[in-house]
């Protein structure tokens, strides 16, 4: 038995060994090279040109660049500061939502989690440029407010740190409120009638038990929004503007037009190292990385 | 539990689903609009959609879309389920934190991290086997597959685990061997799970953009990367088409998943 356990064992552990763990050691190894123009554009780390043993060269010269520019550092801050601000407008929009769907009769929470569900399933690219449309300066909000009477002249909305703002909040809603729910539709009824019996008013009840007992999903929800948001690169690509270059915009810019892999890789080991913590809190809350 | 739901949470959720929805539904709306004109309601027309299927560019993108989709999607959900049953029914073995932890790690891992070692992977063992062979469509189905196989590999274990396991173990006391068991008492039980998980794998293949565009070569264009191209160019009417195009296909994927998934397991 034990043969055919390491048999079942062998093609996923190879897999998941190839594909979701070395390419991180070799971004993490290319970080150190030095970019080259050349096919692949870096440097090897180890130099045969000596004979006998080759020599080593790689160097830390990317994360100094990376430190001394203010460009980088600060593209890293924004990127952080946006994912903890959209996690914020997702917590405060998306914990009525997942409130109400777990309160719904069962037809009617069907429905209203398929609401929840069929936006998470569906492209980002097509969802954020949905937006363009509407917050652009002759775009349908603009239109609106104006036929209302309430602006004169159009809002500046689109290529705006509130646009990506509100880009992240919306594509990532249903990653907040999926886990909420699951949170509270576990939630025992009869402690809140046992709250209600004791004399507690619902507000209080919700503050007192409800709220507490949710905290793991508000955890949960909160890390699956922050994790991808701090290195989302589409919707700041589309709404943003100069003044939003956000990490993953460097990191695409530093690959695909400067090519510039070295600089690229450090951009990534960076973020994933600020990252990890949250990772590893997200599968710890979620129990066996399930 | 009987709430008296206060205006307040009422309107708090309505105007969240609106957010949710509104976008895709105006632009659904548009992609009939008569007009060049993306905000200005001129009239009803197809002729964005007529458009469409005259673009030779745009079909070749569909069906390489569409193709590594299919590829990925079968090799997510077999390697997936390889997952689930290693966590599911392997119970403990040396390693096994790190097992799971590779196997979930690239549900949460940022899409452009993910895209740029996958593709220094790929460059990599060009340099040292001479495979891949330089990148294109196989290329963006093994990247996808990567992802897919995350996905597939939870949906397959819950329902795994929600799976009686003296079933599988009656049929190994009756003398089958375990891939036997596996094929005739597991599979039968399991089969909405690993048809929804391949539909799922299907659309996340399908809507992504940032992983392809690191792992393509020259030549390969998959559907979410000619609309970036075209978007960076600004909105137009017949982005709008195929976008609603591939919203509507992703819905209907996704529903039937949804319907496997809820169907009472036998």
């Amino acid at each position: 038995m034990t043969g055919r356990r390491g048999l079942l064992l062998a093609l996923p552990a190879a897999w998941l060994a190839l594909f979701c763990v070395v390419p991180f050691a070799i971004v993490a190894t290319i970080s150190l090279a030095e970019s080259v123009l050349a096919q692949p554009p870096y440097t090897p780390l180890l130099d045969w040109s000596g004979g006998g043993l080759p020599a080593w060269r790689g160097g830390l010269a990317n994360y100094g660049l990376l430190v001394e520019d203010g460009l980088y550092v600060g593209a890293l801050a924004s990127a952080l500061a946006m994912a903890l601000a959209g996690t914020a407008g997702a917590l405060l929009l998306g914990y009525p939502m997942a409130y109400v769907i777990a309160m719904a009769r069962p037809g009617g929470r069907a429905v209203l989690l398929m609401l929840v569900i069929l936006p998470f399933w569906t492209a980002l690219l097509i969802r954020v440029y949905a937006w363009i449309a509407i917050l652009a300066n002759d775009g349908l909000l603009n239109r609106l407010l104006s036929a209302l009477g309430l602006i004169e002249a159009p809002l500046a909305l689109l290529y705006t740190p509130f646009a990506v703002w509100l880009g992240i909040v919306y594509g990532y809603l249903p990653f907040m409120v999926l886990p909420l729910y699951a949170t509270l539709v576990r939630l025992d009824p009869d402690l809140l009638e046992a709250a209600a019996d004791l004399g507690c008013r619902p507000l209080a009840a919700f503050l007192r038990v409800t709220l507490p007992l949710s905290m793991p999903g508000v955890l949960a929800g909160s890390l699956l929004v922050f994790i991808p948001a701090a290195g989302e690169f589409v919707i700041p690509d589309l709404l943003g503007g100069p003044d939003t270059l956000l990490i993953a915009n460097l990191m695409w810019l530093e690959f695909f037009t400067n090519r510039d892999w070295p600089l690229a890789s450090a951009l990534a080991v960076t973020l994933l190292a600020l990252l990890v913590g949250p990772i590893l809190l997200l599968q710890r809350a979620r129990g066996d990385g399930a | 539990m009987r709430h008296r739901r206060s205006a307040w949470l009422l309107s708090v959720v309505v105007f969240g689903y609106a957010f949710l929805h509104a976008p895709i539904l105006l632009l659904i709306a548009y992609s009939f609009n008569e007009s060049r004109l993306v905000t200005v309601w001129t009239g009803f027309s197809t002729h964005w959609y007529q458009a469409l299927f005259a673009n030779p560019q745009l079909l070749a993108a569909a069906r390489l879309s569409l193709a590594i989709a299919a590829a990925s999607a079968g090799g997510a959900v077999v390697l997936g389920t390889l997952g689930a049953v290693v966590l599911a029914r392997l119970g403990s073995f040396r390693g096994r934190g790190l097992f799971a932890f590779a196997n979930a790690a690239p549900l949460v891992m940022p899409e452009i991290i993910t895209g740029l070692a996958l593709l220094l992977l790929f460059v990599a063992l060009d340099r040292t086997l001479g495979w891949p062979d330089g990148r294109g469509a196989l290329t963006i189905a093994l990247a996808h597959m990567t992802v897919a196989t995350a996905y597939a590999s939870v949906i397959v274990r819950s329902r795994l685990t929600a799976l009686d396991p003296s079933l599988e173990e009656a049929a190994l006391d009756l003398g089958a061997t375990p891939l036997v068991a596996f094929f005739l008492v597991t599979v039968p039980a399991i089969w909405p799970a690993l048809a929804a998980a391949w539909l799922l794998a299907f659309t996340l293949s399908l809507d992504d953009l940032v992983l392809a565009s690191f792992t393509s070569g020259p030549g390969a264009s998959t559907l979410p990367m000619v609309i970036y191209s075209s978007v960076r160019l600004g909105v137009s009417p017949q982005i709008n088409a195929l976008a609603t195009i591939l919203v509507v296909a992703v819905a209907l994927v996704v529903g039937l998943a949804a319907w496997l998934l809820r169907r009472r397991m036998h």
